[in-house]
């Protein structure tokens, strides 16, 4: 067993990763990144970015080009048993064995991981997901829904420290999205490490405890998501008028407005977590000051314009 | 070592391969009966014994062979390329496993089910034939090497393939001929010269051969010869797949 280097606490920490795929293609740009022991990471980035990679390349399916991974401290090329003992991975794909049933894919995931069996605890995990009626169907006859929590139910097979969600409620409906919400809630109760990928900041927003942004390949921040929903939860207002205004009246200089299209058109930004956001007072001055307007809107930066704001603030 | 990881690979192929058992089984006895009837019994009442061995006992060995190649390198190859195709191959990757213990898992299940079937056309003969083994450890030796050797090729044409086709050309286009050619149904000494010396490059000649011997002490080229082959051929497959699993090839990005 090599020394453990890292502080205790980091669960996975990965160093100047890199990634060149055999068709020149570079996915992973010099990727720096820890994750603390029993934090939920949120992993966020548009389509292509490279989040698929870099679990993969962490779970050791994808070879790296050069840079260093570990998990709990441990080596993925050198001590790869006990890397890999650590983590389970729900991949992105809904890849399954069809013809298995249930509850022997479950025995066979723990099994390869070199884990004694233990009926109880596939059994209690198989009640957490809903899935024990389902344990002797074969796989190719569940819902999709249904053979994601198949995927989930055989990486928690072998009891693992970290979990790797990659998209875990793309294509999920509303509900089996809470299910999922609230089973990574029981999870880190347990103080498993959790790494998720998503596209939409909600999600990250309503699951994560630190936020990483990747975009081609490289993470261009990681942040407490408490700070980062502030920096990034803006939320704008759009007030269409029916008569345009030379200037904003000096009653409602407080808020953060401004005027567009000739006078046209006033836009408010707001933090859209805050409760206290103004947006009652700012109708209130409306009203007050016999402003009248024809339509109104709200827009959200999408995450491309995060990503584009953030990526030219670097 | 991962020994439950091996068993559980094994158990997980094992079962794949039980599902389909009916079929798994009955092809190679029907083929088996069939050979018997034409080769054995219609031909093979017309063709002096060979060497004071009776045709179709004769044929016995060479029939057992070309099922078991055919079988190791087919079930083998089926079962490492699938999960590749489907993409459950993740999980093998990214669990606690060396290159080693993935193929005893894939070969070893392989190999197993490609004695069994080599043991049932065994019985199926020994309704048609007497049978007799005069070196029953020599002959298991060739049949637990055939299957093993055999499967480790598949297991390299599994990776090897990117796609059905190319899963079924090499057994059609390679293993196929070399079998019939490599005297399963004929003593290379009924050969003229030359073709005797081509045979000599056929590496089936050698299996076919031995494993002949083990039944009735009649072989083409001497045993000692038969031995050393398998056991080189068994080194070169396991050489291909030390380089697959250094170089990651086909197998991981
Ligand atoms: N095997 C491969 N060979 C070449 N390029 C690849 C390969 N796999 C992925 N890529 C490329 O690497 C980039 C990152 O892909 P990746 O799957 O990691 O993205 P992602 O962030 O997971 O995207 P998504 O949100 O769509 O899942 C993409 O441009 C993709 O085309
Ligand atoms: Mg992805």
């Amino acid at each position: 067993m090599s020394k453990q280097t890292q502080p205790a606490q980091a669960a996975i920490s990965v160093s100047n990763l890199n990634k060149t795929y055999e068709n020149g293609f570079k996915a992973l740009d010099d990727v720096s990144l820890e994750v603390k022991s029993g934090e939920i990471f949120a992993l966020l980035g548009p389509n292509g970015a490279g989040k698929t990679t870099l679990i993969s390349t962490i779970c050791g399916i994808v070879r790296p080009s050069n840079g260093s991974i570990k998990v709990n401290g441990f080596d993925n090329a050198k001590d790869y048993r006990k890397a890999r003992q650590c983590v389970g991975l729900v991949p992105q794909e809904l890849t399954t064995d069809a013809f298995e049933t249930v509850w022997r894919a479950v025995n066979f995931s723990r099994g390869l991981f070199g884990k004694k069996p233990n009926d109880a605890y596939l059994e209690q995990l198989l009640k957490d997901l809903s899935l024990w009626d389902k344990r002797d169907s074969q796989i190719r006859r569940l819902s999709g829904g249904m053979k994601r929590r198949v995927l989930i139910a055989k990486a928690l097979s072998h009891e693992p420290e970290v979990l790797f969600l990659d998209e875990p409620t793309a294509g999920v409906d509303v509900e089996l999205r809470k299910s999922m919400w609230a089973l990574v809630g029981k999870l880190r109760e347990r103080g498993v490490t959790i790494v998720l990928t998503t596209h939409y900041i909600e999600e990250a927003e309503e699951m994560a405890d630190r936020i990483g942004i990747i975009s081609h390949g490289k993470v261009i921040l990681t942040e407490d998501k408490t700070k980062l929903m502030k920096k990034l939860g803006k939320k704008e207002l759009v007030l269409e008028l029916q008569s345009p205004l030379k200037k904003l009246p000096k009653g409602m200089g407080k808020l953060d407005l401004r005027l567009e299209d000739d006078g046209n058109r006033i836009v408010y930004t707001y933090e859209s977590a805050k409760e206290e956001n103004g947006v009652a007072s700012l109708l209130d001055s409306l009203r007050d000051e016999g402003i009248r307007c024809k339509d109104f809107n709200t827009r959200e930066s999408s995450l491309e314009d995060i990503f584009v704001t953030l990526v030219k603030e670097k | 070592m991962n020994i439950r990881g091996i068993a559980s690979i094994y158990k997980f192929e094992m079962a794949r391969m039980r599902r389909t058992l009916g079929q798994s089984l009955i092809s190679p006895v029907i083929s088996t009966v069939l050979y018997f009837i034409v080769f054995g019994s219609a031909i093979g009442s017309r063709i002096s014994d060979i060497d004071g061995v009776n045709y179709g006992a004769f044929i016995v060995p060479g029939l057992m062979m070309l099922t078991m190649l055919s079988q190791s390198t087919g079930n083998a190859s089926f079962g490492i390329y699938f999960p590749r195709f489907s993409g459950t191959i993740y999980e093998i990757l990214s669990a606690p496993l060396s290159s080693l213990e993935i193929v005893l898992g894939y070969v070893g299940a392989a190999a197993t089910k490609a004695m069994i079937i080599g043991i049932v056309v065994l019985a199926t003969a020994g309704f048609f034939v007497p049978l007799e083994i005069q070196h029953p450890f020599i002959m298991m030796f060739f049949l637990v090497m055939t299957c093993i050797t055999f499967s480790l090729l598949g297991f390299i044409i599994g990776i090897w393939a990117d796609g059905f086709e190319k899963l079924q050309i090499i057994p059609l286009l390679v293993i196929t001929p070399l079998t019939f050619l490599g005297g399963s149904f004929y003593s290379i000494n009924m050969l003229p010269d030359f073709w005797q010396k081509v045979s000599l490059l056929n590496p089936v000649v050698y299996l076919v051969s031995g494993f002949r011997w083990s039944f009735y002490e009649h072989s083409d080229v001497s045993i000692m010869t038969s031995v050393t082959m398998i056991m080189v051929f068994m080194l070169v497959c396991l050489a291909i797949i030390g380089v697959i699993f250094k170089t990651g090839y086909r197998l991981k990005n």
